[in-house]
């Protein structure tokens, strides 16, 4: 059976399913008592089972099953939750998680999983967790074997499945098809026997394998083991329709067999055990996800309370829709900067429904890449858990507005700058327990993670109840390492000083920890953020604890900018950057040590003179005495730009340069213009010291 | 007998700079366009003219004459720019005139002659000698190496 075909969708699921586990397991460790989401867990740890074992990925179905066997006792109340039992629950779906990883960086998803499938058997057995004990007897008892008349072994999630479908009406049912001796396409024989199998119910199993069946490497006999309803002298008889086949033998797996097999854990009754070894367990290649009846039907139930219908879509042919759209939003400045030399009203009507139009478009293209900020955030809590219990500290992660959307492409590269901070908040915020209580804090400390929309902007902020930036150390330390001269470390506002941890070279940690201060310190995280076009700012209060301010554009791909005039040349300024623009009197330019400044509502503004820094030959005309400004700002620091004029607001495609030009002084990268032009963007971050 | 011909003869553009005729693959040539309208680019060394909208990609241009430190000479009806395709993205040279498609056997080129002209030799990977013509081959490898802040600052 080739599977390939299946493996994007399955690696998907097993990817949403495992994520539904994570995300249940933790709301299970507060509500031990609640048996519902126990069930919800059990569903998504079955249907992963079945997807794997139809896949072939006999390790990943095999710890599935383990784990819904612990999940299953403690559904029965046959064993209780506790923190012991949930963490080899979680290393369980931690292990499953490398194995899909591995399955979709290419590799066969295999690993050693017997030490966890044993501690998995003793919690159901109700066994207690003494890791000491040497787990090699146990590993094999836990491998039964249950050998029908007809002579075919089956293993414990093939008779699990079994019994579940007797429980739903479904008779498992032995079918030896035996070939005529000069049968001459002995596969394409067995092929037609599936064929028709296939009609009537589920194959779980064949002897030999489906391989082997293919490769033509069996006698004149196979077997089939056929899940169906149908009555077994009706399949006989479609069966024997299939020329060239001497005899049909039909047999039905009673409920003996599977009785055997559910009490065997729990007697350990040797005899009837075969012990194997867990290489060659044999799992059904054939089964399909719908191996269980009772299972699809629970889906159903599912998807009908989940009214909203989706489809999914490369995210390739999203991108190619959107480069389309950049096409025409070019085209759409050209046809209004011609609509507005022609002043033609019919066509400046025509061009502003098309403008509206097209906007609506963009929002709704926008809106079809934006995924919410939850896909990022759903990997925090377990991440939380597992840090606070390394660090020995108890901590609460908080998470509001997990339902924020951004786009695509700020979503993948945020997730390691977020990562960086929250474990930067758990090991150097948040203080120890028995600290904590001596400052009169709750014992437990909080973290919060909150994203939400501000104008064109996503705003993610990490706030702690720690300890908070101390300024005598940090201060310290920017002197030591020579990020700020002790003249200028007096006058720096706190917020200053703790924006000084951001800083290159810089890491408080005294010693380096495991956890966040791995020789990388924060800035990588400020660089990656700047990169995205965002910013990052800190607030903290000694012993009250720190905000970390994470400001994100909403896309990348298109923005709103303000079109300046500069000696003729056209150039952008980006929306996101600009304060305000002004006009101000020449006489009000004031000098300080050699540095224009202004006075702008009470604040020293310094300002840039862009014609200097652009190499551009005429310089500005002395005889007006007005001078047109641009105020942009980079985190609290602001500049004034000086241009020539303003010509407008735009929204433009945001294009490279190209890999000639590398990293151009000041311009951010390019754009097209409705004339046909090329504007370059000013980079204003780095015009900002 | 033509698969014969396919691999020893090599498709050239040719193109002249100060009266002398230049050669690059015809592979790596996407097209030859008349003046556009090109935009400076600040800061950069002055043989980079800035960039163009080339089909709604922006393109930057290189001006040869320049970048072999030959006299300035102005954007005339002659003149034009050849857009290279190099290491996966567009780059477009100015030349004095470009208003040849011809095959050079590989035979015919050979290396560079110390004496050949102001051309620095790295920017050459060898001369071909076809007929009486002789045609410099350039070795975009060198001509366009990406500008970097590092190399920007020498000019």
């Amino acid at each position: 059976m080739d599977v390939s075909q299946y493996l994007d969708m399955f690696i998907e699921e097993s990817k949403e399913h495992l994520q539904a586990c994570s995300e249940q397991l933790l709301a299970l460790e507060n509500n031990p008592d609640d048996l519902a989401i126990v069930n919800e867990v059990f569903r998504a740890a079955h249907t992963l089972k079945g997807m794997s074992a139809t896949m072939g990925y006999e390790d990943i179905a095999n710890l599935t099953h383990k784990m819904e066997n612990v999940l299953d006792a403690i559904r029965n109340s046959k064993i209780s939750v506790t923190t012991e039992i949930l963490d080899v629950v979680f290393e369980a779906v931690d292990d499953l998680e490398l194995m899909v990883q591995d399955i979709e960086s290419g590799g066969d998803g295999k690993k050693d999983v017997s030490k966890l499938v044993d501690t998995l058997n003793r919690i159901e057995a109700g066994q207690p967790l003494d890791l000491a004990t040497e787990p090699a007897a146990t590993t094999e008892e836990a491998l039964i074997e249950v050998v029908t008349s007809t002579g075919i072994h089956y293993d414990e999630f093939e008779l699990t499945v079994i019994s579940q479908s007797a429980e739903q009406g479904f008779n498992a049912l032995e079918i030896t098809v035996t070939l005529r001796d000069d049968c001459l396409l002995k596969v394409a024989r067995v092929f037609m026997t599936f064929e028709i199998l296939e009609k009537s119910g589920e194959v779980i199993k064949t002897i030999p394998t489906v391989e082997q069946l293919e490769n033509e490497d069996f006698d004149q006999k196979f077997t089939i083991v056929l899940l169906t309803q149908e009555d077994a002298e009706d399949l006989k008889a479609k069966v024997l329709k299939v020329s060239e086949i001497e005899d049909v033998h039909i047999t039905h797996i009673t409920d003996e067999y599977v009785q055997k097999y559910k009490q065997a854990p729990l007697n350990n009754s040797e005899a009837e055990l075969e012990v194997i070894d867990t290489t060659s367990m044999p799992v059904a290649k054939a089964i399909t996800t719908k191996e269980a009846p009772k299972e699809t039907i629970k889906t159903k139930k599912v998807t009908s309370s989940n009214s909203n219908k989706t489809i999914r879509v490369n995210i390739d042919r999203l991108d190619i829709l959107m480069n389309l759209f950049e096409e025409l939003v070019i085209d759409r400045g050209r046809l209004q900067s011609i609509a507005s030399e022609l002043h033609n009203p019919e066509l400046n009507e025509s061009v502003e429904r098309m403008t509206r139009v097209s906007g609506d478009l963009q929002n709704i293209i926008l809106n079809m890449r934006m995924v919410p900020v939850e896909t990022v955030f759903n990997r925090f809590p377990k991440m939380v858990r597992q840090l606070a219990r390394d660090l020995n500290k108890k901590i609460d992660l908080e998470i509001i507005g997990a339902e924020t959307e951004l786009d695509r492409t700020v979503i993948d590269e945020i997730g390691d700058p977020l990562v960086h901070l929250i474990r930067n908040a758990l090991d150097h915020g948040i203080e120890m327990p028995e600290e904590r209580i001596a400052n009169g804090k709750p014992e437990i400390g909080t973290v919060t993670l909150r994203a939400y929309h501000s104008g064109n902007h996503v705003f993610i902020e990490l706030e702690d109840d720690g300890a908070g930036v101390n300024r005598e150390r940090v201060v310290g330390k920017a002197i030591e390492r020579g990020i700020v001269s002790p003249e200028a470390a007096d006058s720096l506002t706190n917020k200053q000083v703790a924006e000084l941890i951001l800083a290159s070279g810089f890491s408080t940690a005294a010693s380096i920890t495991d956890v966040s201060g791995r020789g990388v310190g924060l800035d990588v995280v400020k660089n990656t953020i700047e990169s995205l076009g965002g910013h990052i700012s800190i607030d903290s209060t000694e012993g009250k604890g720190s905000l970390f301010q994470v400001q994100l554009p909403l896309t990348l791909s298109i923005i709103s900018v303000m079109l300046v005039e500069l000696d003729k040349e056209i150039y952008a300024i980006p929306l996101s950057s600009i304060i305000e623009t002004a006009i101000i009197q020449k006489a009000d330019i004031l000098n300080a040590h050699n540095q224009p400044v202004i006075d702008f509502r009470g604040t020293i503004v310094p300002l840039v003179d862009l014609k200097d820094i652009f190499e551009m030959k005429n310089r500005s005309n002395d005889e007006d005495e007005f001078q047109s400004i641009v105020i942009v700002r980079k985190g609290e620091s602001l500049a004034g730009l000086v241009v020539d004029s303003f010509i407008g607001q735009q929204e433009i495609v945001l294009k490279s340069l190209g890999e000639y030009l590398q990293s151009v002084f000041a311009i951010s990268g390019a754009t097209i213009l409705g004339n046909g032009q090329v504007a370059l963007i000013i980079d204003c971050n780095a015009l900002i010291k | 007998m033509t698969k014969a011909t396919e691999v020893s003869d090599m498709k050239v553009i040719v193109f002249q700079l100060m009266n002398k005729e230049y050669a690059i693959g015809l592979d790596v040539v996407e097209s030859i366009e008349k003046s556009l309208s090109i935009t400076r680019v600040p800061r950069m060394p002055s043989y980079v003219k800035g960039v163009l909208n080339l089909r709604g990609v922006v393109t930057p241009v290189v001006d040869l004459r320049e970048r072999f430190d030959m006299e300035y000479k102005e954007f005339d009806e002659t003149s034009c720019i050849i857009i290279v395709s190099h290491a996966g993205s567009e780059v477009g040279l100015i030349v004095d005139d470009a208003n040849d498609v011809m095959d050079v056997p590989i035979s015919a080129i050979g290396p560079q002659p110390e004496v050949v002209g102001s051309v620095e030799s790295e920017f050459i990977s060898g001369v071909a000698k076809v007929g009486k013509r002789l045609l410099v081959m350039l070795n975009l490898e060198k001509v366009l190496q990406p500008i970097k802040k590092g190399n920007a600052d020498e000019f």
